[in-house]
């Protein structure tokens, strides 16, 4: 399966990945008008210490803790894309206590929100590979 | 000095409607020219730092930046342009020779845009490169005179070591130092997918980078860097560099700070010291030495390997060129006044040599003259800016171009000409870690690739409409040139006749 890999070597930490994840949600054409003003959370988000940086976002694990904890049955894997069911989401965190990799955060909306590979666009490539101006971020199939 | 004269060059507009404040514009300012205030959750910009880069330009998502020149103007002068005020409060403030990166940016001709090509009309038609062949491949260095048999009668095989290249261009030498690890594989990487040579310029060959030696040129400079029988062995051809387009007639000056790790290693020089390039090699003061340095390498590469002797264009250019093509030279590279450099006194940069192409006409018209042509092969470079301009180039007599300044601007250079301060927002002329990692290869070598892709499309389209299908049916045929706004001696120096002639 297509995932969604992190180059650190690559990574420039300009966090425009983050702005276009933010801007792929709103399903709006113009980013600055479906930005401006907006506190942006975004489902990738980027990671900076002593001068080394790489984007965080949901890895599917196949044998995923947050969807093994989910108390109502909201997180799901399908075609092995972990997916949010927002209406059965009761925001009660545990995804977010369990995922070891902090992938998962609290939104608005009265659900949790994650990345889901952008599985709901018309490309079929998550935006912030779209947008990473230096291939950090790549949308590709590995083994192992 | 608590009082500065100058004003700002640039002033960063941005557009508040536009922006988002992601911060982008920011964290890729080396220059640190922008700044977020937190407090009114507003980004600022101080001008005086902008050097015009166009980094966060590039990269802001909602194009809410532009740069401009700043409106500001001193009262008018004809002859005192704010130019000249500029530079001498600048001094004034710095007591030091100015210094300049890139090529000379000033107001002389560009001869390559006052010569127009031909093309075929009714008789010898044109040819459409789509459907039928056409040849771009080359072959430099210096051709036999003439053709030997054994005493069975058959050929003797006396040809000179040749490069063979896929179209006649080449990237011309910029050093591991002057640009970083990243730029140097985005040349090497291209440079063996084109089929063509990259050139180490005085800063040795990186250990990593043997493997693309058969696409690279190696070269010795005055400062003799990185010089060692491995080195020269693995090139494709060996460079003595003479001289540089872009400061003829002085040295170069790596500073101790870029001297770091891999860098002094591959120069072979301790850390920390000035890398320090002679303005003349201490060993040669005559043809007569050159041609000793000429047989010195070949003698160490076992005559396996093309010399190119490289000098900047410069007045008396024929003389010399005559001098190097009678040393045993096989390749003659000469490079214009408007070559690019990473780091130049201004002076010299925007004041010395001669353009490249009245240099070319000249040199290829003497050496006919003396019937000395075939010795060598001649490669020109110092502002090839576009495909036509190589094929000008070449039907001007020259048997194939140098790029560089193109090249770096395929992998993002903006000509904003300060390498110098080794803080390139690119990761080209850099050795900052943050900065260098902005240079991803990857990406970097198939742009390069891309943009010598789109020009041989473009050169084989040229040659097409002229009937001519092979680059050496094109080599100095000066018929498919004319002249427009050029007086008699610039045509006759050209060795072309006028438009409507």
């Amino acid at each position: 399966m297509k995932r969604v890999y992190v180059n650190e070597k690559w990574c420039l930490g300009c966090r425009l990945c983050e702005y276009y994840c933010a801007f792929q949600e709103t399903k709006e054409s113009d980013m600055a008008r479906a930005l401006k003003g907006i506190k942006i959370n975004p489902r990738i988000n980027i990671e900076e210490k002593n001068g080394i940086s790489f984007a965080v976002s949901c890895r599917h694990c196949e044998d995923a803790l947050c969807v093994k904890g989910c108390i109502t049955g909201a997180l799901s894997k399908k075609e092995e894309v972990i997916l949010i069911d927002k209406e059965r989401c009761v925001s009660c965190y545990t995804c977010i206590l369990s995922c070891p990799y902090g992938a998962i955060s609290p939104s608005q909306d009265g659900a949790i929100k994650k990345c889901e590979l952008c599985t709901d666009s018309a490309s079929g490539i998550p935006a912030c590979v779209k947008g990473c101006p230096n291939n950090a971020i790549v949308f590709e199939e590995r083994l192992g | 000095m608590a009082l500065t004269f100058i004003y700002p060059e640039y002033e960063v507009i941005r557009n508040s409607e536009r922006c988002i404040t992601c911060r982008v514009c920011e964290r890729q300012c080396a220059n640190e020219a922008h700044e977020f205030l937190a407090g009114i959750d507003k980004m600022v910009c101080d001008d005086s730092k902008c050097v015009n880069c166009h980094r966060c330009v590039s990269l802001c998502p909602t194009h809410a930046l532009k740069i401009t020149k700043s409106g500001n103007t001193y009262k008018q002068n004809s002859n005192w342009g704010g130019k000249y005020i500029d530079e001498i409060y600048k001094q004034a403030e710095s007591g030091g020779v100015l210094l300049s990166g890139m090529g000379n940016p000033e107001n002389y001709p560009v001869y390559f845009d006052k010569i127009l090509l031909n093309a075929s009309q009714v008789t010898n038609p044109p040819i459409d490169p789509l459907r039928e062949p056409m040849e771009t491949k080359i072959s430099l260095g210096a051709k036999p005179q003439n053709i030997k048999r054994d005493k069975d009668g058959k050929l003797i095989n006396n040809l000179p070591p040749r490069l063979s290249l896929s179209m006649p261009l080449m990237f011309s030498a910029m050093s591991y130092g002057s640009i970083s690890y990243n730029a140097h594989e985005c040349l090497a990487r291209a440079a063996k997918e084109l089929g063509i040579l990259y050139n180490t310029g005085e800063g040795g060959l990186h250990n990593d980078f043997y493997q693309y030696g058969d696409n690279t040129i190696v070269q010795v400079a005055s400062g003799r860097f990185g010089v060692h029988p491995d080195y020269l062995n693995t090139g494709a051809a060996i460079e003595i560099k003479m001289g540089q387009g872009a400061k003829p007639g002085i040295g170069g000056h790596l500073p101790g700070a870029k001297i770091v790790g891999d860098i002094s290693r591959t120069r072979m020089i301790p850390e920390g010291s000035d890398a320090i390039s002679p303005a003349p090699h201490h060993d040669i003061y005559s043809i007569e030495d050159l041609r000793q340095l000429v047989y010195s390498l070949k003698e160490v590469t076992n005559y396996q390997k093309p010399v190119i002797v490289k000098i900047a264009a410069v007045h008396n250019v024929t003389a010399i060129a005559s001098g190097i093509a009678r040393s045993g030279a096989d390749i003659i590279a000469i490079d214009g006044f408007r070559g690019g450099t990473g780091a130049a006194p201004t002076r010299i940069r925007d004041h010395v040599g001669i353009p490249i192409e009245l240099a070319l006409a000249s040199v290829d018209q003497r050496l006919r003259e003396e019937g000395i042509r075939e010795n060598v092969s001649i490669v020109v470079g110092g502002s090839i800016r576009q495909s036509a301009d190589i094929v000008k180039a070449i039907a001007l007599g020259a048997d194939c171009v140098y790029i560089a300044t193109a090249a770096l601007m395929a992998l993002g250079c903006h000509l904003c000409r300060s390498c110098y301060t080794g803080k390139c927002n690119w990761g080209i002329a850099t050795q900052m870690p943050e900065l260098k990692k902005r240079l991803n290869p990857d990406i970097g070598y198939q742009r390069l690739v891309n943009l010598i892709n789109a020009w041989r499309h473009e050169i084989k389209e040229m040659m097409g409409g002229m009937g001519i299908n092979s680059i050496e049916s094109l080599k100095g045929n000066r018929l498919m040139l004319r002249g427009i706004g050029l007086n008699e001696k610039e045509l006759s120096i050209l060795g072309i006749r006028h438009a409507g002639e």
